[in-house]
Parts: C-alpha cells; structure tokens; sequence
C-alpha cells in the first residue's frame, strides 16, 4: 500500500473534460478560421486588460498583496493534509458533512448519491469550474437527474449544447444574436418576441431561472476559497445566481478541490483584494457569499462538503509545477495571452484554458509522452505575459519550459525510436558543444546561400515549411561574424 | 580576473566579452558587428571569445534540457574568465540570467549551476551595457530614418530594460522615432513555437505587422535578431517594402556612413536584419 | 483492506509534500485605511447604486423617498431594524422568519436593512444577518434593497472589515446590484438580486438632537 501511495495518481481520462479531441496545434486551426470568435476574443480581451491594468493601477501596495498571496498559497501547500483535517474539523462541528474523493468518478458517485438521498430529481448549480472538471453534469443526467446551470454564460453554454471558452466569461466567442438564436430554439417558455439587447436577454435568462430558483431543492456548486481554521466556504459571483443557489435550497452540496484553501480567516483579506481586480476588472465584484456549515433558519439546513483530489496530489508531488495548484481561476492570464487571444478556450481541449490551463490540465492528466495535453505546454510563445498579471505570481513561463522538459523525458522513457526532433536537437547540440564542430556546422548552413538566386529563402523542405508557408528566411551571409572577426581583428600571427 | 585598464591619466579602459549569439554570427553578421562599433566607438576593449557557441535556449525551451547541459556547461567555461560580458540579444541574456543556474540544478549539477549564476550577474544585454555599465545614452549615432520600435517580450518581461533602448533611439541624431501600437504584445515567434504552432504563431506575427505598417514606418527595429528575422521574414513576405535593423546596427550608424562594413542606408528592397553585406 | 479515499488522499498529499517548504507570508500590505465617506459615495455612485445622504432624523423620509421613487408597494424589514428609521406612513411586514421566498417575489417589492460593515474603497457593503440584516433571503428575492449605513459601519479598506467581521455568520458581500457582462462584455445590471440598490449614508452629528 506504501508503495502505490508514493506513485503520483493522475486523474482518470475518459470522465469529465480535462483533455480535448485533438492537440492544440490542430484546434488552434480550426479556431484561428473562425473569424467572428477572433473578432470577440480581440475585443473582449482588450476591454478586460484595460479595466485590470486601471484598477490593479489604483492599488498602491499591489506587489505586497501579491507577494503575500503566494507566500499563503506556498505554505498551505505546504502542510495541506493537517489544513484540510482541520478544515474538515470546522466543518463538521458546524453542521456540515465532509465527503472525499479520489477522482472524478468517486465525486460524481457521491454527489449523484446525496441527490438521490433527497429524492429530487433536478438541482440548480452555480457556476464551478470543477464540477466541468469532474463531468457531473452528465453523471447526474445519467441517473436521470437534471442539473440547471444558472450563471447566465453557463446557461447559454447549457442550452446551445456547447463547451465553456474562458474562466470569466465563458460564452466570450458567442455575440448577442447567436445568443438570442440559442434562446429562442432552447429555452422552454421564452418571450419570442425578445430583442438581443443584452439587458433583453439577461431579463428573460432572469424570468426562466427565478422560476427554477424557487422550485428546486437541491443547488451544487464549487468554491472560490475555505478558510481551515474556521470552517467557512466562499463564492465570488457577480450575477446573484449563486447568492440564489446557496440560500434558497435546503440542500447545498460544494464541491471543492483540496488545493482551493487558506489556513486562516484573515488570510482571505489578501485574495479578496487580488481577485475582483484581477478577474473582472472590478474593485469588488457584485456579490461575495461566505457561510460556515448550516445556520439554523437561514439557508441550506443541511450542507456537504466533496473535497476532491483528481490529479491534484500528483500536481503537488512536483516542485516546479505545484505552483500551478496557487491558481485562484482569476483567469487574468487568459486576458494578456498573445496564443489565447488568436485561439481561444475551445482549442486548449480542457475546462482550465489559457496559459494556467497549459500548465494545469497535463499535471492533472500526467505527461505520457504522445497524450493530447502533452501539446499544451508548447502553446506558449513564453513571452512572460501571463506571469507579469498573476496576482499569485504564478510563474508560468518557467512551469512550461519544465514541462516540455518532463515532456520530452517521458517521451524517450517510452519510445527507444527518437523522433526526428529528438535527433535533430541532439545532432545540433552534439555541434554545438564543442567549437570546431560548430565551425563546420556553420559552413554547412551556408550552403543554404546557394538554394535561390532571390535575396531570402521561400521555401524550406518540411517541418521548416511550417515556417516558409507564411514567412521569408533570410539567406545565410557570405562570412559568418567569426570569419569577419578573424579576418579584422586577430593578429594574423 | 579582471581586464580593466587601470591608468592615471585616462578613465580606466573597460574589457568586454562579445557573445555573438549563435544566430547572429551564422545568420546576421552584421548585427554584431554594429555591436563592436558601437563598442570600440565607446571605447571599450572587445573580445571575441573564439570556443563560443550557443547559450543553449533554443533546447532549453524545447524540453531538450539535457542536450542544453552541455552547451551550458561550454558556456560557462569559455565565458567565466571575463569581467564583463555583452550580447546582441534580449532572449539569450534571458535564458544565460535566469535559465542556466535553473537548468544545471534541475540535473544534478549545483557547482555549474554556481558557477552559472555568477557569470549570469556579469552578463548584459546590449542596450543594459551600454546605459547600466558604460552610462551613455547618446552614443553618437546619425541616422535619418523613420523608425519603429518593437521592444520584445524578454527585453520586456524577463529582463525588465524598461526604456533603455528607446532612450538610446532618441538620442540618435535625425532619427524619426514613431510609437509602435500594441508594442508590448508578442511578435508570435517563440523559437521552435513558430514552427510547432506555425499558424497561431502566423496569426500572432500578421497584427504585429499591421501595427508596424500603421507607422509608416521605414524601420522596424528591436534588440533581439531572432525577433526580427520573424518579423522581417513576414514583411518581406508581404514586399512591403519595410525592413528590419537591429538596435545596434542604427546606433552603428554615422553621418560618414562608416561602419564595419554595415550598410546603413535603407534599402527599398526587404529583408532580415543585417543584410547589408548580402547586397 | 480497503483503505478509505480520506486516508489515501491524505497518505498521498503527505508523500507529496515532503520537498515542499512554508515560507514566511510577508505581511507588508497595508492593515487598512481612515474612512472616507466621500470615497465610499463616489464607488456606490461608480456601481450605480442610488445614494441618500442624511441626518439620522432624516432616514425615514429617505426611505419614503426611495420607495416613491422606484414604485415600491410592498416594504419588508428584518427583525432588529430600529423602528425610529421605519416611515409611519408606510406598512413594513417585519420577516417573522415564516416569509417564503415566494412572499419576496416581486418587482414592487423592497426590504430595508442596515448592515455590519461598509468599506469606502471598494464601495462595499457586507451584512452578517444580525439585527436589522435578518435572513439572507430577505435581501436577495426581492427587487429593491434599501442598506442603511451608520457612521460607526463604514471602514476605510478591505483588511478593516474582516478584523470587525465574524466568519461564524453567514455573510454577504454587496457592491452594487446584480449585474451580469456576459454577454458581449455589456455591463447589465440586475439579474438575479436585487435590481435596484438605495443605499442611505446615515451623516455623523456631533450631538443628537440637530435634525434638519
């Protein structure tokens, strides 16, 4: 038992969405074609920065609150088994249940059962990234219980039988008449008369789910911190829908990963001036809930809590990469990416995109060598972007490059056949080592001079047409600087 | 062991160790030779160090860490004997500051990885020598061209030169200095990222292009070869008639024109950075 | 033996954790802020929050003045609400805590609280369902929310509300209405709380009796 404990135990493929179809060069084509997502992408990503980069301005000890963002996260990382024990504790004495769970089926099954347990055969769910992680929608269709999302983006997510694209916002690559369009074929009830203003549409969004609001028993969602040494969950939102879900059952179910904790209540003061600023771009977002297990006469009277792992432990095992678990989904990244701006959430193939998704989703998962995730690490041009707005200062570039490296590890462990990259990365290497070799590589290079009669190179043989199908080479000069400075600067004795 | 010059009389002459960068003495000679201009112009003893080869960033950022050991380690020993050492290259000095002491600790060797990090706190980008070692902004250069600016991620984001290489820009005599639009986003090169994700790379690499055409620019300059052979590679592409210099090669400029070698008159016809001897 | 999924999560976190290192949390940002009423309106106003300002004497025909405003028919109050504030001339249902949200239901309807906390820099408001809060239903179904704020509950920054707030409560934080941009970025406010937000800055008099 010793032993298999000490081996990373990576999430489960084949249940939830933490790995896509293709890799990412394949569905980054697919939505780099896709003109009206480039358009909402640039725009909606524009707008956001800019409301960021004025509040986050505004904030005279940002780098303080930074900085102790990540020392907090670092320490709970680093005594996590005795937090989450503690949280448990806290919980419980509450009037809380503390449930755990290995991977996603073992949460799906446990949510799934706690339904049941109640007889109700729908449940409203606020908006929660892990809960996509897991699949649990589709669990719960499976044992014939309908879950309604209610955060409005979800909702057009749900009805338009469609995947999320961003963390905040994720019908960003869907504009207001494909909206309208969805609502109109989808929404049981809708006002067919409903214009795509946006406050028409969030107006009859709010008609159909007050409706659901009140009639339903059960409401699941994720959260946005626990605090260990008190005991108490939070959600951030900005809509009400969650204010909604959380008070108005008497059944609440969170679920959490295990990574999502602060060891204390006051440590919260720090996120809660990171997050709003870094996410929406607001000082504060709308509505903030924090609860501590049930408050008798007042909301949910029975409350349970699924603290799941998934990969998470494996993630943890790493120390370059456990960084990776101090995201808050704050998803500033996203908004400064250069790769996420042109393609979208869609083509990173998993619900966490984006630059922390490139990090994130293949620790889950594990690197194998010729998985789909295995391409995400190299979606990255590491121009540094993404680590600049983490308000965790999450350094991201150099997770990347670490997992390329593990990347390419695992790939020679598993084939004794190297690639064609891997020969030419260690036939240049091998020239480059020593500088007689280089000498002669270079010459070699030269004899590319010879390949056109035009001043640049057109056309390069594959994988270099990869290059020459949208851009020149320039030809190789006739005297490398080496000769020149031979030929100028050395004593010819 | 140290180089300088120690003299009564005169300021005491500072030795400097050129890394070439692997890409532009194969490729782009003529960048650092504009680099030994700007130099010697300035004074400063320069070496070339004939063992260089490569920093290694290339393998480094394509996962093939072990391959760039050894180059880390050629690195070491044929740098470390120097005072000062310069490059012509924002990403390599990135990768020689922050990836050579991280690189030979994650494999087991912290005497390199020591020994990594002491000559990565001697190591500068060209535009942080010559303003954070040397002092000068104006360095007497003449060059009566509209020019654009495209200040890389790493010059940017790893190394932080701030505006170090347009204050030297600005103080070029006859230069017309147009602000790059959306300056700060990536170029979508990425190294081997151009090749493995060609068309978000592609995508990347067309709005920077269309915010460098937007200044009507002559010039599109940077302090990073590899950036500009990206971005000259997609404006000849386009025969836009636009081309690329690296910074040193318009702080290499004169009025007399006289340069090692370096042809500083633009020419209509595009091409990469240096291709002033290909003429 | 099986071994549980708490035991095995909990065995892999510890193997997995044996390299890992708690730094010290630097703590250099700022404890807090002076409150700046002046502050606090200018981010209620940036929310779109409606704001009245008045003397102590004046809430209730604030109160008046807001419902008449916005259409309110039907007032409701928590528990604990001082019933000086309450207008004389209007009904207010004090929640008996038998109140369904269905009861709540409404576009005339609106419910006066006052609050525990509220913090100048962000322009937020945070009731922690004490006396005069009541239960949070009463301040999310219904359309109007009409927030008392007394001078002794306003704050300066973020830090000094979570040294006065107790997390044992359950506790909302507000700022501004409702509001949604999810769809094409375009700020719409009121989805599912309250669509309307009135708050009442409650002006500090040196003595009592000065009323307007």
């Amino acid at each position: 038992m010793s032993d298999r404990t000490n081996l990373p135990v990576y999430a489960p493929l084949g249940v939830g969405r933490l790995q896509g179809d293709r890799t990412f060069p394949a569905a980054a084509k697919i939505a780099l074609a896709d003109g009206q997502l480039r358009s909402n992408l640039r725009s909606a990503t524009a707008t956001i920065r800019a409301k960021r980069a004025n509040v986050v301005g505004e904030v005279a000890d940002w780098e303080e609150l930074r900085r102790a963002g990540e020392a907090i996260k670092a320490s709970t990382m680093a005594s996590l088994d005795t937090l989450l024990i503690e949280l448990e504790r806290n919980v419980v004495a509450n009037g809380g249940a503390v449930h755990w769970a290995r991977d996603a089926a073992e949460a799906n099954r446990i949510v799934t059962g706690l339904v049941q347990a109640t007889g109700a055969k729908q449940v409203v769910k606020v908006k929660s990234m892990v809960t996509q992680e897991i699949g649990l929608n589709e669990a719960l269709a499976a044992a014939g219980i309908e879950a309604f999302e209610t955060d409005l983006a979800e909702l057009i997510i749900q009805l338009g039988h469609d995947e999320p694209s961003h963390i905040l916002v994720p019908a960003i690559h869907r504009n207001r008449a494909q909206i309208r369009e969805i609502f109109l074929q989808e929404m049981p009830g809708v006002d067919r008369s409903i214009s795509d203003e946006p406050a028409v549409l969030a107006g009859e969004a709010r008609r159909y789910l007050r409706k659901k609001f009140l009639e339903t028993k059960v409401a699941i969602s994720g959260a946005n911190f626990a605090v260990a040494d008190t005991g108490t969950l939070t959600v951030v939102e900005s809509e009400g829908n969650g204010r909604m879900c959380l008070t108005l059952p008497d059944t609440l179910i969170t679920v959490m990963g295990i990574e999502k904790l602060v060891p204390t209540w006051t440590d919260l003061e720090v996120f809660f001036q990171l997050l709003p600023r870094s996410s929406t771009g607001e000082r504060m977002n709308p509505y903030t809930s924090t609860w501590t297990g049930v408050t008798p006469g007042d909301g949910p009277q029975s409350f349970h809590l699924v603290l799941l792992d998934n990969g998470r432990t494996a993630t943890l095992a790493d120390e370059v990469g456990r960084q990776a678990l101090h995201c808050i989904r704050c998803s500033a990244c996203l908004n400064v990416c250069p790769v996420y701006e042109r393609t979208g959430g869609h083509a990173y193939g998993s619900t966490y995109p984006g630059p922390i998704g490139a990090i994130l989703s293949p620790q889950l998962t594990g690197l194998t060598g010729d998985g789909v995730n295995d391409s995400l690490p190299y979606a990255s041009t590491l121009c540094g972007a993404c680590f600049d707005v983490c308000p965790v200062r999450i350094d991201i570039p150099s997770i990347l490059v670490d997992l390329r490296a593990r990347h390419v590890e695992a790939a020679k462990a598993a084939s004794r056949i190297p690639s064609g990259e891997r020969l030419a990365m260690a036939g240049v290497g091998w020239a480059m080592a020593g500088e007689k070799r280089w000498q002669l590589a270079q010459r070699g290079a030269g004899v590319l001079r010879h390949s056109t009669r035009r001043t640049t190179i057109r056309r390069l043989p594959w994988p270099l047409s990869r290059w020459t199908a949208s851009r020149d080479l320039a030809k190789p000069p006739v005297q490398t600087f080496r000769q020149w400075w031979a030929t100028e600067h050395e004593d010819p004795s | 062991m140290t180089q300088l010059d120690h003299n009564e009389v005169t300021a005491p002459r500072i030795t400097a160790a050129l890394f070439a960068t692997c890409l532009a003495d194969t490729m782009f000679p003529d960048v650092a030779k504009a680099t030994v201009t700007v130099l010697e112009r300035l004074g400063v003893r320069v070496e070339f160090p004939q063992a260089q080869t490569c920093c290694g960033q290339m393998h480094i950022n394509s996962g093939y860490q072990r391959d760039a050991l050894a180059l880390i380690e050629h690195f070491v020993e044929t740098f470390e004997q120097y005072e000062h050492i310069v490059l012509p290259s924002a990403s390599c000095a990135g990768s020689i500051r922050h990836q050579h002491g991280m690189v030979a600790r994650r494999l087991g060797k912290p005497a390199l990885a020591a020994r990594a990090d002491a000559i990565a706190r001697r190591t500068r980008e060209f535009s942080e020598f010559l303003t954070d070692v040397l002092k000068v902004t104006d360095v007497d250069a003449y060059f009566p061209h509209r020019v654009t600016y495209h200040p890389t991620c790493h010059s940017l984001r790893m190394l932080h030169v701030g505006d170090k290489p347009l204050r030297l820009l600005r103080a070029v005599r006859g230069i017309e200095l147009i602000e790059l639009p959306a300056a700060d986003q990536c170029c979508g090169f990425g190294g081997t990222f151009a090749v493995k994700n060609a068309d978000t790379s592609t995508a990347m690499l067309a709005d920077k292009m269309a915010n460098v055409l937007g200044t009507k620019a002559e010039i599109c300059s940077a302090a990073d070869a590899s950036c500009l052979m990206h971005i000259g590679g997609g404006l000849s592409r386009l025969t836009s008639g636009v081309r690329t210099m690296h910074l040193a090669e318009i702080l290499a400029s004169t009025e007399s024109g006289e340069t090692h070698g370096v042809s500083v008159r633009p020419s209509r016809q595009t091409s990469n950075p240096g291709s002033g001897n290909d003429v | 033996m099986t071994i549980s999924a708490r035991d095995e999560v909990l065995a892999r976190i510890r193997s997995a954790i044996v390299t890992a290192v708690s730094p010290d949390v630097p703590r250099d940002y700022r404890a807090g802020a002076a409150a700046d009423v002046e502050l606090l309106v200018d981010r209620l106003v940036d929310y779109r929050a409606i704001v009245h300002r008045c003397a102590p004497a004046g809430i209730a025909g604030a109160i008046i003045e807001a419902a008449d405003a916005a259409g309110i028919d039907r007032l409701f109050a928590p528990p604990g609400l001082d019933p000086a504030w309450q207008p004389s001339d209007r009904h207010v249902s004090i929640d008996d805590g038998t109140l369904t949200a269905t009861d709540l239901d409404g576009n005339d309807v609106g419910v006066i609280t006052t609050c525990s906390v509220a913090i100048c820099e962000t322009g937020t408001i945070v009731l922690d369902g004490g006396p005069g809060q009541g239960r949070r239903l009463l301040t999310l179904v219904p359309d109007h929310h009409i927030c008392i704020v007394l001078p002794e509950q306003v704050v300066g920054a973020v830090p000094d509300a979570f040294r006065r707030l107790d997390p044992r409560r359950p506790l909302t934080w507000i700022s501004g209405p409702s509001a949604t941009s999810d769809i094409e970025l375009k700020r719409v406010e009121g989805v599912h709380g309250p669509r309307h937000l009135v708050v009442i800055i409650v002006e500090h008099v040196p003595g009592s009796n000065s009323a307007p």
